[in-house]
C-alpha cells in the first residue's frame, strides 16, 4: 500500500511540474505584449511596467523565479489590477468551495438514493424515472441548466435570487445547477454496480443464511456497490470544478471560476496562468485523494496492495 | 427411518426473452434423516435449479414455481412467505455452493460472514457468536482460526474458502445440508479432503445431505441413495447399490460408460453419450432422452414415460420397463453384457 | 405399477439412435450484427434518439432555406424580438439578426466541430491504442506511461491552454478537443486487442503464417469495431459540450460567427430581459446532446449485452 501511495504521489508531482512548465512557456510565447492597452502607453512607461513585473528579464530567469514563488504559494501578480493572484483566488475560494461542496453533496445523496432504488425496483417507474433523470442530466450542459434555473426560478417565479451573492439563498440555485450532472452520473453508476452485485453468487449465499432482505441489501449489496462508485468521485469533483467556471459566471458568484473566466476575457495572462495552475492542483489532488480512499475502502487493495 | 424432506412433482420455469424455459419438469424424491442423497446428471439438467428451488433461492421473476411441493417435516416450503423462509434458511436447511471463489462476500471478513447466521438464528451476543464462529472454523479444519477469523476471502486458498463455506452452512446445526457441486471448482487432492470433511461432519452431527454432482466417483463414495436427472426430470432413482449394480435407464448406462473404472482394460475407450440435451424452451413431447438413446423405440418419441417402481426403492422412467417391451429389453441387456 | 393405457405392439419397435436429430434441436445462431440490430430496434429511447438526430440534422442543412433571412444581417430596428413576425420564427437577437438562421447555422458549426474532433480522436486513438496493444512489450509500456501523464492533466486545462495559443476557429477547437479525447479511445482499442491477442484463433492465424497487417485487418479490427462505435457515439456529445463550453467562456467561436455555445453565451447576457435569445439555442443544444446519448445507450446495449443491466 505504501509503495502504491508513493507511486501515485510521484506521478502527481511529475504531472504538476509538466503542467506548470507547459503553462508558463505557452503563456510566455503568446504573441504581442503582455501589457494590456500597450499601444496607449509610451515606450518608457511600457519598459517601466515590464521592469516592475520582472517581465524584462530573460525567460529562464523568469521561469525559475516563478517556480520559486510557487513553492511559497505565490502565483504572481495580476497585470490587470496589480494585485496578488493568490490573494484574488483566495478571495473567490470560499464562495466556490461552498457552492461546489454543497452541489457535490446534494448530487451524491440524491444520486445514491435514486441509483439504489432503481436497482432494487428494476423495471418499475422508479427505474424509468432514474434512467430518465440520468440521461437528461448527462445531456443538458450545466450552463444551460444554470441559465434556465436562473430565469425560471429566479426571474419568472422569483422564489430565489437569480444571481449575485450574499445570503445563503444565493447559494441554492448555483449548487442545484452543479449537482445535476452529479446526480445523473452517480445514479447511473450506482444502479449498474448495484444490479451487478445483486446477481453475484455471494448474495445467494447471504440469502441462504436466512438473513432478511433489508440486511442483505445494506450489509452485502450496498457496500460492494459503493466501493467502485468511489472511483467516479474524482472525475465528478473535476466536473464540478469545470462546471463552476460557467455556473459562477451565470449566477455572478464572486468565486474562482468567475475570476478565471473574466481573466480569459480580459487577457490577464498572469491571472490565467495562476488560475490554471491552481485548478490543476485542485483537480489532481481530488483524483489522488479519491484513489487513496478507494484503496482504503476496498480490502482487496488495502491488504494485497494491487487491483485485481 | 423417516423422511425429512420430500419433493413432490416440482416444476420450475424461467421466463426469458426467447420464451419459457422449463428447467425442472416434475421432479420427486425423498431425503431420509441422516442419509445422503446424490443428484447426478450433466450440466443443464436442472439439478442446481432443483437444489436452489428447495430453499426458494430462485429469483421470481424470472423464475416461477409452476407446480409441486417441497415438504420439510411435512410443511410445504413452496407456500411459505419470505419471512417464514428466513427461519428455515440457514437454520433448518443450509447450502454450500459450487464456486467458493465467488460465493463469499469479498469485502466482509470471513468471521463476520460466519457470525451473521449464528446471530440471526441462535440469538447469541456478538462475543458468543464470535466464539462459536471460531469454533466452527476449527471444526472444518482451518488452522489458526483466531487469526483467520479477521481475514478476507481473498486471503484464503480455494480449499480453505470451501471449508469456510461449510463452516457457514453448518454453523446453526441445520438438519439438511444441500451441497451444490461442492468440489467441482477445487483441485483433485482438495476435493477428497472436502468430501471426507463433509462425511465426517455428517456422522458427528447427523445431518442429511443432498449432494448435487456430476462426478459418479464422489457419488459412489458418499451417497446412500441416488437420483439421476435428465432434462429437468428424474429418470432413475434408487439406493446406491441398485444404481451402481443394476442400472436400468439407458441414460444411467451412458453415464456409467463415460466414467473410467479401476478394473477397466486400458485398450477400452471411454464412450461419451453422443448428442446434446434437448432445448428446454421446447422440450420434446416424448422421452427427452429418446433422440440420444441407442435403444429408442417408436413410443419413446411419442409419449413421455412415467416413473415406474421396479423394486421398493428403485424407480425408472423408461419404456423398456413396460411389459410390452420385455423381450426387447432382455435382448438389450444381454447385448450390453456381452460387450 | 404399470400404466393403465394400452399401447399397440408396433409402438415398441426399436428405431435406434437419432443423434442427428438431437443436434438439429439446438437453437439457430443469429449473427452478432444482426442480433445487435434486433436489440437496437427494440430500444424505444434509441429510436427516438435517431429520429431527433435526423430532424436536427435536416434542419441544420435545410433550416436556413426556410425563411428569407440570413445569419449575419443586422437590423437594429427589430432587435430582441421574441415574436414570430416576418418569418423570424425564433425572433431576433440584440443586433436584430434572425435567430432561426443563427441557430441552425450555429448547430451546423457545432456539429462540424464535433465530427471533426471525433474523427481526429478515432484516428489518433486507434493508431496509438492499436500499436500499443498489438506490439506490446517496451513500446506498450512507453506509450502507457505517456498516456498516464497526459490523462492525469485535466482536459479543461489542456484545451484552454491550446486555444489561448492557437488561432481560434473550427479546426483549432476540433484539434484541442481531439488532443484530450483520444486517450479513452486508445485505451478501448488497446484493451480489446490485448484481449483478442490472447485468443486462440489469432494464434491459429499466426501459426498459419498470416502477416501482422493481415491479422490486424482481418481479425482484430472487426472485433474492435463494436466498442469503437459505442465510444464514438459518446464522444460526439462530449465534443459538442466542449465546443459550447469554450465558446461560452470566450475561447471558442468568435462573434459575429455563430455556434450553439456562442449563441447561448450571447443570450445569457440579456437573459433577464429577453430569455428567448438563450432558450432557443439552449433547447437545440440539449436535444442534440440528448439524442446522441440516447443513441449511444442504445448502441451500447445492443452491441455489448453484458453491459446491459
Amino acid at each position: 500500500m505504501a509503495r502504491y501511495i508513493l507511486k501515485r504521489f510521484s506521478l502527481m508531482i511529475v504531472t504538476l511540474f509538466i503542467i506548470i512548465t507547459a503553462t508558463f512557456f505557452l503563456i510566455h510565447s503568446l504573441p504581442g505584449s503582455p501589457l494590456q492597452n500597450a499601444e496607449k502607453l509610451t515606450p518608457e512607461l511600457q519598459a517601466q511596467i515590464l521592469a516592475q513585473y520582472g517581465l524584462d528579464q530573460p525567460i529562464h530567469i523568469q521561469y525559475f523565479k516563478y517556480l520559486g514563488g510557487l513553492v511559497q504559494g505565490d502565483l504572481g501578480t495580476s497585470i490587470a489590477n496589480g494585485q496578488s493572484v493568490t490573494g484574488l483566488l483566495m478571495n473567490g475560494f470560499s464562495a466556490s468551495v461552498f457552492i461546489g461542496a454543497q452541489g457535490l453533496i446534494l448530487g451524491i445523496v440524491i444520486g445514491l438514493i435514486l441509483g439504489v432504488l432503481a436497482a432494487l425496483k428494476r423495471n418499475t417507474w422508479i427505474d424509468s424515472f432514474a434512467t430518465g433523470t440520468s440521461i437528461i442530466g448527462v445531456s443538458v450542459p450545466s450552463f444551460v441548466l444554470a441559465a434556465t434555473l436562473s430565469y425560471f426560478i429566479g426571474v419568472e417565479l422569483g422564489w430565489l435570487p437569480a444571481n449575485l451573492w450574499g445570503t445563503y439563498e444565493h447559494t441554492i440555485l448555483p449548487s442545484i445547477a452543479l449537482s445535476f450532472p452529479v446526480v445523473a452520473q452517480i445514479s447511473r453508476y450506482v444502479r449498474t454496480e448495484m444490479v451487478e452485485v445483486l446477481e453475484q453468487d455471494y448474495m445467494r449465499t447471504a440469502k441462504a443464511k436466512g438473513i432478511s432482505r433489508l440486511a442483505i441489501t445494506v450489509k452485502h449489496a450496498l457496500r460492494n456497490a459503493l466501493i467502485p462508485a468511489v472511483t467516479v468521485m474524482g472525475p465528478l469533483a473535476a466536473g464540478i470544478i469545470t462546471g463552476s467556471l460557467v455556473v459562477e459566471s451565470i449566477f455572478a458568484v464572486p468565486g474562482m471560476g468567475k475570476i478565471f473566466v473574466d481573466s480569459i476575457t480580459s487577457k490577464d495572462y498572469t491571472m490565467v496562468m495562476g488560475s490554471t495552475i491552481f485548478y490543476s492542483v485542485l483537480i489532481i489532488s481530488a483524483l489522488f485523494i479519491v484513489d487513496l480512499l478507494y484503496g482504503i475502502i476496498d480490502p482487496r487493495i488495502r491488504i494485497s496492495g494491487a487491483k485485481e | 427411518m423417516s423422511k425429512i424432506l420430500e419433493v413432490r412433482d416440482l416444476h420450475v420455469s424461467f421466463h426469458t426473452y426467447s420464451g419459457e424455459v422449463k428447467a425442472v419438469r416434475g421432479v420427486s424424491f425423498d431425503v431420509e434423516k441422516g442419509q445422503t442423497l446424490a443428484i447426478v446428471g450433466e450440466s443443464g439438467c436442472g439439478k442446481s435449479v432443483t437444489s436452489q428451488a428447495i430453499m426458494k433461492l430462485i429469483l421470481t421473476p424470472p423464475g416461477e414455481y409452476k407446480h409441486g411441493e417441497v415438504l420439510y417435516n411435512g410443511k410445504d416450503l413452496v407456500k411459505m412467505s419470505e419471512k417464514e423462509m428466513e427461519q428455515v434458511r440457514g437454520k433448518e436447511i443450509a447450502m454450500i455452493f459450487q464456486d467458493p471463489m465467488t460465493s463469499l462476500n469479498p469485502t466482509m471478513t470471513v468471521g463476520k460472514q460466519i457470525m451473521e447466521g449464528i446471530i440471526k438464528h441462535q440469538k447469541l451476543s456478538k462475543a458468543e457468536a464470535k466464539e462459536k464462529a471460531i469454533e466452527m472454523l476449527k471444526l472444518v479444519g482451518i488452522p489458526s482460526p483466531e487469526s483467520r477469523f479477521t481475514q478476507y476471502p481473498h486471503q484464503f486458498s480455494g480449499g480453505m474458502r470451501q471449508r469456510a463455506m461449510i463452516a457457514i452452512a453448518l454453523s446453526c446445526n441445520p438438519n439438511v445440508l444441500i451441497a451444490d457441486e461442492p468440489t467441482t471448482a477445487l483441485d483433485v487432492t482438495i476435493q477428497a479432503q472436502i468430501m471426507d470433511l463433509m462425511k465426517d461432519l455428517q456422522e458427528r452431527l447427523g445431518t442429511s445431505i443432498i449432494l448435487i454432482t456430476h462426478d459418479l466417483g464422489v457419488v459412489a463414495e458418499t451417497a446412500d441413495r441416488v437420483a439421476v436427472m435428465y432434462a429437468g426430470k428424474v429418470v432413475e432413482s434408487g439406493t446406491i447399490n441398485e444404481i451402481f449394480a443394476e442400472p436400468r435407464h439407458p441414460y444411467t448406462w451412458g453415464l456409467m460408460n463415460s466414467m473410467p473404472k479401476l478394473n477397466q482394460d486400458r485398450s477400452e475407450e471411454l464412450s461419451p453419450i453422443p448428442g446434446a440435451p434437448p432445448d428446454l424452451l421446447a422440450p420434446p413431447k416424448g422421452c427427452a432422452f429418446a433422440a440420444r438413446c441407442k435403444y429408442a423405440m417408436k413410443i419413446c418419441q411419442e409419449v413421455d414415460p412415467e416413473l415406474i417402481e421396479h423394486s421398493k426403492d428403485h424407480r425408472v422412467a423408461c419404456w423398456l420397463e413396460h411389459p410390452m417391451a420385455e423381450a426387447y429389453r432382455r435382448e438389450v441387456v444381454e447385448g450390453r453384457q456381452s460387450v | 405399477m404399470s400404466t393403465e393405457k394400452t399401447y399397440t405392439p408396433e409402438l415398441f419397435e426399436p428405431i435406434g439412435q437419432l443423434e442427428k436429430r438431437a443436434e438439429q434441436l439446438n437453437r439457430k445462431q443469429v449473427g452478432v450484427w444482426k442480433d445487435a440490430w434486433l436489440r437496437f430496434r427494440q430500444n424505444k429511447g434509441a429510436l427516438i434518439g435517431v429520429a431527433l438526430l435526423l430532424v436536427i440534422g435536416l434542419l441544420a442543412i435545410f433550416g436556413p432555406l426556410m425563411n428569407d433571412h440570413n445569419w449575419e444581417t443586422q437590423n437594429l430596428a427589430i432587435k430582441n424580438q421574441s415574436a414570430n413576425i416576418d418569418g423570424h420564427y425564433m425572433g431576433t437577437d440584440h443586433f436584430g439578426r434572425d435567430l432561426w438562421q443563427r441557430v441552425w447555422y450555429g448547430a451546423k458549426i457545432s456539429l462540424e466541430i464535433a465530427f471533426l474532433a471525433v474523427f481526429l480522436d478515432v484516428v489518433i486513438g486507434v493508431t496509438i491504442g492499436g500499436i500499443s496493444g498489438y506490439f506490446g512489450g517496451r513500446i506498450d509500456m512507453f506509450i502507457q506511461r505517456f498516456i498516464e501523464v497526459i490523462y492525469s492533466i485535466p482536459n479543461l486545462i489542456i484545451i484552454i491552454m491550446l486555444l489561448m495559443w492557437m488561432e481560434p476557429g473550427i479546426l483549432a477547437i476540433a484539434i484541442a478537443i481531439a488532443l484530450t479525447g483520444w486517450v479513452p479511445m486508445s485505451r478501448i482499442v488497446r484493451a480489446q486487442i490485448l484481449k483478442l491477442r490472447s485468443q486462440e484463433y489469432v494464434l491459429a492465424a499466426r501459426t498459419l503464417g498470416a502477416s501482422h497487417k493481415r491479422i490486424l485487418l482481418k481479425h482484430l479490427i472487426p472485433n474492435v469495431m463494436g466498442p469503437i462505435i459505442i465510444a464514438v457515439t459518446f464522444s460526439i456529445p462530449s465534443a459538442i459540450f466542449f465546443e459550447a463550453f469554450l465558446s461560452f467562456i470566450g475561447l471558442g467561436i468568435r462573434p459575429p460567427e455563430a455556434s450553439l455555445g456562442l449563441l447561448i453565451s450571447e443570450g445569457n447576457q440579456i437573459l433577464q430581459l429577453f430569455p428567448h435569445v438563450l432558450l432557443w439555442p439552449a433547447l437545440v443544444l440539449s436535444v442534440l446532446m440528448l439524442a446522441f446519448n440516447l443513441v449511444g445507450d442504445g448502441l451500447r446495449d445492443a452491441l455489448d449485452p453484458r453491459m446491459k443491466k
